[in-house]
């Protein structure tokens, strides 16, 4: 740990751009995974044998590929298909739908959770599934939903350090990079480790927050 | 106005309704009596197409009940439903539970909504809990509150299942109050219960159910006091002397 006051100085910039990096990947994937998510629970909810089905093989089929492959495939298969993804694209995207199928699976459990007499009380006022899904049932799934979400928050912050493997510069990637021309391994990568850590902390007490008001009601 | 021809239902293989037929005319309160497994809530879930049936023909004002049909909504917009757990939208306050379905089903506008629904929430007698949420009420003011958002609809009958069989004795007397000043009024009511006391002073016609049929109907009155099926005779005694 030599130094580790004067490295950090000099490093910190370096560092900083993989920050902004790794925040721009894991809210571009999180957003996306949520679209995804909500869209496959939907499915799966929907009482339509075709889209139900359709939507479980599509979760077991992403939940049983590695994030790692899922990129790879991404990054370097879909150009020999004709697609070009820039890494930062690809990144988002593998993230994206590989987070997806957890999202699916957190928001279905939300919406099994609602009492089915919520949803006979919204039928027996004539409303359809669609107005019972947004008036009803998703306003009381949230509360349940939320604790979890922020838990997938937090997974997706670290695992977009998965991205560097396609050569995204996120933070991590930039860490070895300083890492492997300085030797300087102990403080760089401490400085790595704290910096993640620093980004985690906010999430992991508005999972606090969010288990609190779960717990009120 | 309510029309059953023959109409059977089964869970798996349990045939819990075996040929119903009955009808309820218009400004009719009918209550339908029986033992618990009887069938006797299925027929009011299966009358406003919350349960479907296997065979036979359930009709309201010559529309036919098909849960998987569109006119379904139509149904259920004339035909309101009371449940023994009330099943209030818990994170709406009592106005907004009972303005939910003129405002998004009917696309009533929200001033002539709010000005109905805080009508209907002081007809009830929770005119000043019209902001509180079901949690913060008692199990009788969920029921009266559930009684007002069944009205907004302005249905031309209303399905009572238990409304009063979840409460505690002493906050029966308010909702069957409530009940009671409906029937006055005029309201079609179709009413599962077990509170006699109710069926023979408001109830033109009382059914007796058991086992998936109707085993006996007629006048209040008359059916409640002199029952002429000894499985009518059997049931009674039990539930006014069940010591």
């Amino acid at each position: 740990m030599k130094g580790f006051w004067h490295d950090a100085v000099e490093f910190f910039p370096i560092l900083m751009s993989g920050v902004v990096l790794t925040i721009v990947v894991t809210i571009g994937s999180l957003l996306l995974s949520t679209v995804l998510g909500l869209l496959w629970a939907m499915m799966r909810v929907s009482g339509i044998k075709a889209l139900s089905l359709l939507s479980a093989s599509l979760i077991n089929v992403i939940r049983g590929i590695p994030i790692i492959v899922l990129l790879f495939y991404l990054y370097f298969v879909m150009p020999d298909l004709g697609v070009t993804l820039s890494a930062l694209q690809a990144a988002i995207l593998g993230l994206g739908i590989a987070y997806s199928a957890y999202q699916a699976e957190n928001f279905r459990a939300g919406i099994e959770a609602i009492d089915k007499g919520q949803i006979e009380a919204a039928q027996s006022i004539g409303m359809g599934w669609w107005l019972t899904m947004r008036r009803v049932v998703l306003p009381q799934a949230v509360r349940i939903v939320l604790p979890p979400y922020g838990n997938v928050m937090i997974m997706m912050l670290k695992d977009s350090s998965q991205a560097s493997t396609i050569t995204v510069a996120e933070l991590a990637l930039q860490g070895k990079l300083i890492a492997s021309s300085t030797f300087k391994n102990t403080n760089v990568f401490t400085m790595v480790a704290l910096m993640y850590l620093t980004m985690s902390i906010p999430l992991i007490l508005l999972v606090r927050h969010f288990e609190k008001r779960a717990g009120k009601k | 106005m309510i029309e059953l021809n023959d109409v059977h239902k089964s869970f798996g293989a349990n045939e819990v309704l075996k040929g119903v037929t009955a009808s309820v005319q218009k400004g009719e309160v009918v209550c339908v009596i029986g033992p618990s497994g009887s069938g006797k809530s299925t027929i009011l879930r299966c009358i406003n197409g919350l349960e479907s049936y296997d065979r036979g023909e359930i009709s309201i004002e010559g529309l036919k009940v098909d849960r998987d049909a569109p006119s379904i909504v139509k149904v259920r917009t004339q035909v309101s439903m009371v449940f023994q757990r009330f099943n209030l939208f818990p994170h709406r306050t009592a106005l907004e539970n009972v303005i939910e379905g003129p405002l998004y089903v009917k696309k009533e506008s929200r001033a002539q909504a709010l000005e109905r629904g805080r009508a209907l929430l002081a007809q009830v007698g929770l005119a000043e809990k019209a902001d509180a949420h079901p949690p913060q009420l008692s199990g009788g003011q969920q029921q009266r509150v559930a009684i007002a958002r069944a009205l907004a609809m302005q249905p031309k009958a209303i399905l009572f299942d238990e409304p009063t069989s979840a409460l505690d004795p002493e906050l029966v007397g308010d909702v069957l109050g409530v009940m009671r000043k409906l029937a006055d009024d005029g309201m079609t009511m179709v009413v599962v219960t077990h509170e006699m006391g109710f069926a023979r002073d408001v109830a033109d016609r009382v059914l007796f159910i058991d086992g998936g049929i109707i085993v006996e109907q007629g006048p209040a009155k008359a059916l409640l006091n002199q029952p002429q099926h000894p499985r009518t005779q059997d049931f009674l005694r039990r539930v006014l002397h069940p010591l």
